[in-house]
């Protein structure tokens, strides 16, 4: 905890708790947070992270080589279990990069000054996080060089995707979330690549920060067009956030299995993407601001809301695992009863306690103030929350397939080293990335940070 | 077809491959093959080759590649693939030179790996045999022979390559039908691992170094005291074949005829003569009787006339109405087999007490003796001779074939008393050429051979080293060496032995001459099927290898070695041909039989009482009873290497790729044996269970242990036709050999006390297709009741329905205005043979996958055999606490190929349209514009679509090119597939009918399934054809379809399964 922080011990306090630590100018915002991209040298630290998660990297690399030498026979699936760890995967990363977008759009949308500082790399998450899930739905496919059938592209025999299939839904809303993400960070980002341009000492500097800056020269023309383009792409964001989950979801709930035809999956895998995002933003945002000394600009408000936010999402998830199972009693089908059952009783259960353990129990601890501002508790949870929402994934693309309607095919599924290969190859990429965005962007918005140096001196005077 | 003649069937490839050598060639189909492979086509000026390499003898080496294969004469030496050429060479090559040879020949093949194929040109045919359509196939009759019968087949024939195999209507033990070996007895024809050359002691040697080496043999036992000749054999039905082993024998002073078939039984044969004082045959008419009680006989699964059985037995639980009657089945039998779990009423008992219960029956009858059996046992009985009395001349008692003698003799006792013979059954003359006692024949060999009394040792039809009783050790007799004063001139008391076999397998190891066998599809022959009829045995294809079938191999030792087979055939079906010759031999090859040769009934008189039997033994009841059973797959060992049979589920407990060592729930509970589903595969794959050594007579074998519901207490079955060392690369090292354990004294049945089963605490992983048996109270999966719940409602199998409207689909209704496909299958007539399984994979070019990829789940039959156990239990699996509830349950088996749902789940859901819907209702997949997201398959709930994970397909072995059907994609990895109602076979007819301007005809079109099955019970057809067979099928109260409230409407309907238990029993 940073030494500039007023001692939190009244609820009067507690709300004046600032998103920005007194004291700082426009040019000690700038200077702090350029720094860590231009004149700070590279740290053993980060060397040391970077080629770890490079590795890993290396091995994701590995495991899709292998992939597509062999076909998906190298995993786990089988019959009946056809979609396993890559689905699973696919859907917990579409599942964390849900925080950025839903950081930056909406709450910039609601006004939330607080947004500020974390919205750049919350953003930066989700382009990564958003990138690893792509990964999994091209390769997953038995024959990954004709994935590109599923866009509509007038192709010489005339054949189009067959649009019924939520499949091709995914396509649409994966891509176009990923697109508007892009452009929202990227407009977001001008500004700040102008001031890396100016304060950029070496010529190669220069020349891709200036062209990356778009000829950005900071006139109120600029500042106008600018923000009226940031609320823009908010706005078009902001629907995008609540839609991709969803879509991901019809992937589950248009089919007729038990355990995935259900009406209250979009809701609750929204939820559930949230509260995954938002437990990875904390994963981050810890570490980030005690090793780079932000903890002026990413302060225990920023984390204590987030923290909030998370315990208000994992109440609704709760509220969907609930009404899950009520439907499937109360709806009298023996097949949605026998899942519950299954659930509860099956060759799975422990993974489903455990699921239940993490996305539910644990968090409750959020309730006590002491357990949201204590830092390394806070880190911890928001790890058992993403293992949690990665089980939840589990239970539901896999152990629903494990036993579905004819007891005769039922099977059961484990992943092999090459599934684990692929999985924890893409977390590599995804550090990795965020190794890399540290050191060549700014981590934190600069010049919306002066915009809040302006209204936190005027808010003291 | 009636226009074949000898040499027709040519054009098939002379296939020369060397197992490890990519050579697939283009033939040139101009050019026919000759069928005399001793035919040189090219001459080599080999005398240039030899003395080039002589020139690099010494310590010269080969430098490259390029400096050997600088001689052209040495590259077409190359492309005629050397080493099996180097055996017809007419002057000798010393020893030396042939492995300079070898070694070059190995060293070009890397040549011709690296490109520089040779150029070879595909032209068609100068002159097309007659009736040959390129791309059509063609059908011929012939037979395999198989024991003690022989089955009809028609093969279908693409450009000379033999597809398929189906059942041959015309002939008595098929009527059309077929089962899974005879399926998949194709796959044998084109097993890479076959013998191709003649070898003397594992070197290669030419067909006239043999017929001298025979000629030898011959002189020497005419001029030497005591020098004789030997045969030993399987058993022979091949009147041809007999006759030529009689002329040896006349021929060759002091011959003797040995016969071993170790998965066949001197039960019956003993029976027969212990009743009527001689050998006779009995043929059943299953059709003709309302009540069957078979004793310890799996009649509908194995034995002579078996396919026939089950056709003429279900013809009898055909029902259309309520109204109907249905015979009744009562089976007394230690372990579940596929007649007796089908059965009305199964009684388990342990292999020695069904003599006990034959006695008692017999008793119960007044036929003397007596007997009573135990509690439970006896109410059934009673009620079984009740049932029996009231149905003479219209019941059966049907003996196990590996029941010892008595059981047979009183069977034949009692239906003689229920006035059955000439109605419900026949006694014919052997269909076996020289019916004897086949143990005292092989142990009389055994001792002749210890005493050095045989000279020459002739083997055929039989692997003694792998599967003769232990206690006769086999191994030693061929190796004995004479007692000898002189050490260095040591004899074997055996002097020559000659083994004639398809592969180089444990006995060819041991012989000094090994003839590789030609394949029934490759060679003339004879054989009379289980009735008497003579079917004739016509070759699809010239041999792919330098084979050679037994009647050659016995001709060298007549005087007229030259003689073919086709002549033989021929010479002795004259007496059997009246008017013109040419005439009949046409329409008998036509046929596949000689008409009216079926043997005709005998009256054969009983001389037999019950009374008289001496007291049975009875084990022990602390005794654990060992049994040993032919395997349902491999037989007795001999399928081992044909990886269709290794891969198909058996019926019972859906094992593939080993067998193990079954037990009851109870019993494996006293023996603290317990198995699991493993996390990988699970229930649909992967079991892991305890490893058992079981010490007896003397010899031990290790084996895992698998619970079987329903089969007796206190036996264990010991399947026989595993642990072979030398089968080839499928079937060697594949499960435990119960040969080990087997002595003569017990062939059948072996008892010992439990504390020779040891556990080893270790556990082996088996793959099972289908672990979990339970229905989990989901009746609309597989519904069944009885007889009377029939009669009482009609509409038993809709009870509770949920079928939703029709309209509440959010896409337009589709009329279906021409044809709709549909397809009936009666679980009535289902006894899970699993013919159609492998009739499907034949047809449809589907691929082994290993039993690696089977633990994965990931086999890929596109029809599977669901089995269900009637039963609730706590834990719905075999390995539970749930003993009594599975000691005999109420067993049901479901063939579930694609249901062809009209709403089909996985069309919707389909990226790319790569599976769709025809306008005649199938549910069509388009392998090529599948990418492989396997969403299809998630979302069907039958879980009927297969998926090729990895490249399963064997894309190299070149003779398993030969064997694919042209007409079916052969799918690679990465592309889902599945049943298709075999379309090529629907367009086939349609191309025909289109062409005649009419419509398809109700049973013109037979998908593989339909067409292989004994018991008729798929019927595939127009469902918009209101007088279709399907539709009529699909009109009755039974009909249902699995998870209709799932509202996928599927084309394939079941009609629900009806058991017609005795009213007497059921109130007990």
């Amino acid at each position: 905890m940073s030494a500039s922080q007023p001692p939190i011990d009244s609820p009067e306090i507690r709300r004046l708790t600032p998103v920005l630590a007194p004291g700082h100018t426009y040019s000690s915002v700038t200077d702090k947070i350029s720094a860590i991209v231009l004149t700070r040298p590279i740290s053993l630290g980060w060397l040391i992270g970077f080629v770890l998660a490079f590795s890993v990297f290396g091995v994701l690399n590995i495991a899709i080589g292998w992939l597509i030498t062999k076909g998906v026979g190298i995993w786990g699936i089988n019959i009946p279990i056809g979609w396993g760890f890559a689905i699973v995967n696919f859907v917990w990363w579409i599942g964390i990069g849900h925080a950025g977008t839903l950081i930056s759009a909406i709450l910039f949308l609601l006004n939330q000054k607080w947004r500020t500082s974390i919205n750049r790399f919350a953003e930066a998450m989700t382009l990564f996080a958003v990138a690893c899930a792509g990964i999994f739905p091209l390769i997953h496919t038995g024959r990954p060089w004709y994935a590109f059938w599923m866009f509509p592209y007038p192709s010489v025999m005339g054949i189009w995707p067959q649009f019924r299939s939520p499949l091709i839904w995914d396509v649409f809303a994966v891509s176009t979330y990923g697109t508007v993400s892009l452009l929202f960070w990227f407009v977001g980002l001008i500004p700040d690549l102008a001031t890396l341009r100016d304060r950029s000492t070496t010529k190669l500097k220069q020349i891709i920060y200036g062209m990356l800056a778009l000829g950005w020269r900071g006139s109120a023309r600029h500042w106008h067009r600018y923000q009226s383009a940031y609320l823009l792409l908010a706005g078009l964001a902001t629907p995008l956030v609540l839609s991709v989950h969803t879509v991901v979801s019809f992937d589950f709930s248009v089919a007729i299995v038990p355990g995935w035809h259900t009406t209250i999956f979009p809701p609750y895998f929204v939820a559930g993407a949230i509260y995954s995002g938002f437990a990875m933003v904390i994963t981050i945002a810890i570490p980030l601001r005690k090793a780079y000394g932000l903890e002026d600009f990413i302060t225990m408000r920023h984390l204590d809301n987030m923290a909030k936010v998370m315990l208000a999402t994992g109440l609704i998830v709760a509220y969907g695992y609930f009404f899950e199972f009520f439907m499937s009693l109360y709806s009298g089908n023996k097949f949605d009863v026998f899942l519950v059952h299954q659930r509860l009783h099956g060759p799975y259960s422990p993974f489903y306690y455990a699921l239940i353990l993490c996305n539910i129990l644990i968090p409750q601890l959020l309730w006590f103030q002491s357990i949201r501002n204590n830092v390394i508790v806070l880190f911890l949870m928001s790890i058992v929350v993403n293992v949690g929402m990665w089980l939840e994934r589990f239970v539901i693309v896999v152990i629903s397939l494990t036993r579905d309607f004819m007891p005769s095919a039922w099977g059961r599924y484990s992943p092999t080293v090459w599934d684990w290969a692929t999985f924890i190859g893409t977390m590599g990429m995804f550090v990795m990335l965020i190794f890399l965005f540290v050191r060549v962007l700014p981590a934190i918005s600069i010049a919306e940070m002066r915009e809040l140096v302006a209204e936190t001196s005027e808010e003291h005077k | 077809m009636d226009d074949m003649s000898e040499n027709e069937f040519m054009h098939g490839r002379k296939h020369d491959h060397e197992e490890h050598e990519d050579s697939s060639r283009v033939e040139d189909h101009s050019e026919e093959c000759a069928p005399d492979p001793t035919v040189h086509e090219h001459k080599l000026d080999l005398a240039a080759v030899r003395a080039k390499l002589r020139n690099h003898g010494g310590k010269q080496y080969w430098r490259t590649l390029e400096e050997l294969s600088d001689n052209p004469h040495f590259e077409e030496l190359l492309h005629r693939e050397f080493p099996r050429q180097a055996s017809e060479w007419d002057e000798s090559v010393d020893r030396r030179d042939f492995l300079k040879l070898a070694a070059a020949s190995l060293a070009f093949a890397g040549i011709a790996g690296c490109g520089n194929k040779p150029e070879q040109l595909i032209v068609p045919y100068v002159k097309q045999p007659d009736g040959l359509v390129l791309g059509k196939p063609r059908f011929y009759a012939t037979a395999m022979p198989f024991g003690a019968d022989a089955i009809g087949v028609l093969v279908e024939s693409h450009e000379g390559r033999p597809t398929h195999v189906a059942g041959n209507p015309d002939h008595p033990s098929s009527l059309g039908s077929t089962d899974a070996i005879t399926q998949a007895s194709v796959l044998n024809l084109y097993d890479p691992d076959r013998a191709q050359t003649v070898t003397n002691a594992g070197e290669i040697r030419t067909w006239q170094q043999f017929l001298d080496a025979a000629a030898a043999a011959v002189s020497r036992s005419k001029t030497v005291a005591g020098a004789s000749l030997r045969i030993l054999t399987g058993t022979i039905t091949s009147p041809t074949l007999a006759a030529q082993i009689q002329s040896v024998l006349k021929l060759v002073p002091g011959s003797k005829w040995h016969q071993w078939e170790p998965a066949g039984s001197d039960g019956p044969r003993e029976g027969a003569r212990l009743a009527f004082g001689r050998y006779v045959d009995t043929v059943y008419r299953p059709e003709k009787a309302d009540v069957i009680l078979s004793l310890d006989s799996d009649f509908l699964a194995s034995g002579p006339g078996h396919i026939r059985y089950m056709k003429e037995y279900y013809r009898r639980r055909k029902l259309t109405s309520p109204s109907d009657t249905m015979n009744r089945l009562y089976v007394v039998e230690p372990t579940p087999s596929v007649t007796g779990a089908t059965a009305d009423h199964r009684l388990p008992l342990r292999a020695s007490e069904v003599e006990q219960f034959a006695r008692a029956l017999a008793a119960k009858l007044g036929l003397g003796g007596s007997g009573t059996l135990e509690g439970a046992a006896q109410k059934w009985l009673d009620a079984a001779a009740a049932d029996l009395q009231k149905h003479r001349g219209a019941s059966l008692v049907v003996a196990g074939e590996f029941q010892p003698a008595e059981v047979h003799a009183i069977a034949h006792a009692i239906n003689a008393s229920l006035g059955n013979v000439g109605t419900t059954l026949n006694y014919i003359d052997p269909v076996e050429a020289n019916p004897v006692n086949q143990l005292d024949s092989f142990s009389e060999l055994c001792a002749d051979m210890d005493a050095g009394k045989v000279d020459t040792l002739l083997i055929f039809g039989s692997n003694p080293v792998y599967d003769a009783p232990h206690n006769f050790d086999f191994v030693s007799k061929l190796t004995a060496l004479k007692k000898s004063a002189d050490p260095n001139k040591q004899e074997r008391k055996v002097g020559t032995t000659i083994y004639l076999s398809t592969h180089f397998d444990e006995t060819a190891e041991y012989c000094d001459w090994h003839i590789p066998e030609s394949h029934f599809l490759e060679t003339w022959g004879d054989a009379r099927a289980f009735d008497g009829t003579v079917s004739v045995i016509q070759p699809l294809i010239a041999p792919l290898y330098r084979t050679h079938s037994a009647f050659e191999v016995l001709a060298a030792f007549t005087d007229k070695p030259g003689v073919t087979a086709y002549d033989a055939v021929r010479d002795r079906l004259k007496a059997a041909g009246t008017g013109d010759q040419e005439k009949f031999w046409r329409k008998t090859l036509n046929d596949g039989i000689v008409a009216n040769s079926a043997y005709p009934p005998i009256s054969a008189a009983l001389k037999f009482n019950p009374a008289s039997l001496p007291p049975a033994k009875t084990p022990s009841a602390g005794q654990i009873e060992f049994i040993f059973r032919p395997d349902s797959n491999v037989y007795d060992g001999r399928y081992a290497n044909n990886g269709w049979l290794q891969e198909l589920a058996r019926p019972v407990t859906k094992l593939v790729w080993d067998n193990a060592a079954l037990v009851s729930p109870k019993t494996a509970e006293n023996l603290q044996l317990a198995q699991r589903a493993a996390a990988r595969g699970g229930e649909h794959g992967q079991i892991i269970t305890n490893v058992i050594d079981i010490s007896l007579s003397n010899s031990q074998v290790t084996a895992a242990s698998w619970i079987v519901p329903g089969q007796a207490d206190g036996v264990v079955v010991l399947p026989l036709g595993y642990g072979r060392k030398n089968a080839g690369f499928t079937g060697s090292n594949k499960g435990f050999n119960a040969y080990m354990v087997r002595t003569s004294g017990a062939l059948w049945m072996a008892s010992a006390g439990s504390d020779i089963i040891k556990k080893t605490g270790e556990d082996y992983p088996l793959a099972c297709t289908q672990y979990h048996f339970q229905m989990e109270s989901r009746r609309k999966i597989l519904s069944a009741g009885t007889l009377e719940e029939y009669r009482k409602n009609p509409s038993f199998a809709h009870e509770g329905d949920e079928q939703p409207s029709k309209d509440i689909s959010l896409y337009k209704e589709f009329a279906y205005p021409g044809y709709a496909w549909g397809m009936a299958i009666d679980l009535n007539s289902c006894n899970g043979c699993n013919a159609c399984v492998i009739a499907c994979q034949s047809e449809n070019n589907i691929p082994v996958v290993g039993k690696d990829q089977v633990m994965r789940g990931r086999e890929m039959h596109w029809i599977r055999i669901d089995r269900y156990y009637k039963v609730e239990t706590e834990t719905g699996d075999p390995g539970g606490p749930d003993y009594d509830a599975l000691a005999n349950p109420e067993t049901f088996f479901q063939p579930v190929p694609c249901q062809q749902c009209e709403n089909a789940p996985c069309e919707q859901v389909c990226p790319v349209g790569a599976t769709a819907h025809s306008a005649e209702g199938l549910n069509d997949m388009v392998y090529n514009r599948c990418i492989g997201t396997r969403y299809c398959s998630n979302n069907c709930p039958y879980k009927v679509r297969r998926f090729n994970f990895l490249r399963f397909q064997d894309w190299e072995t070149p003779s398993l090119k030969l064997i694919r059907n042209p007409e079916v994609t052969v799918r690679s990895r990465g592309v889902m597939e599945k049943c298709t109602y075999c379309v090529q076979r629907i367009n086939n007819v349609r191309i025909e009918a289109e062409k005649q301007n009419r419509p398809i005809a109700d049973g013109e079109i037979v998908t593989a399934c339909e067409s292989a099955c004994p018991s008729e019970a798929i019927v595939f057809g127009n469902a918009n054809d209101k007088t279709s067979r399907v539709s009529k099928l699909k009109a009755q109260t039974r009909n249902y379809a699995i998870l209709g409230e799932l509202n996928t409407r599927p084309r394939t309907t079941y009609q629900a399964a009806v058991r017609n238990p005795n009213p007497e029993l059921e109130k007990a």
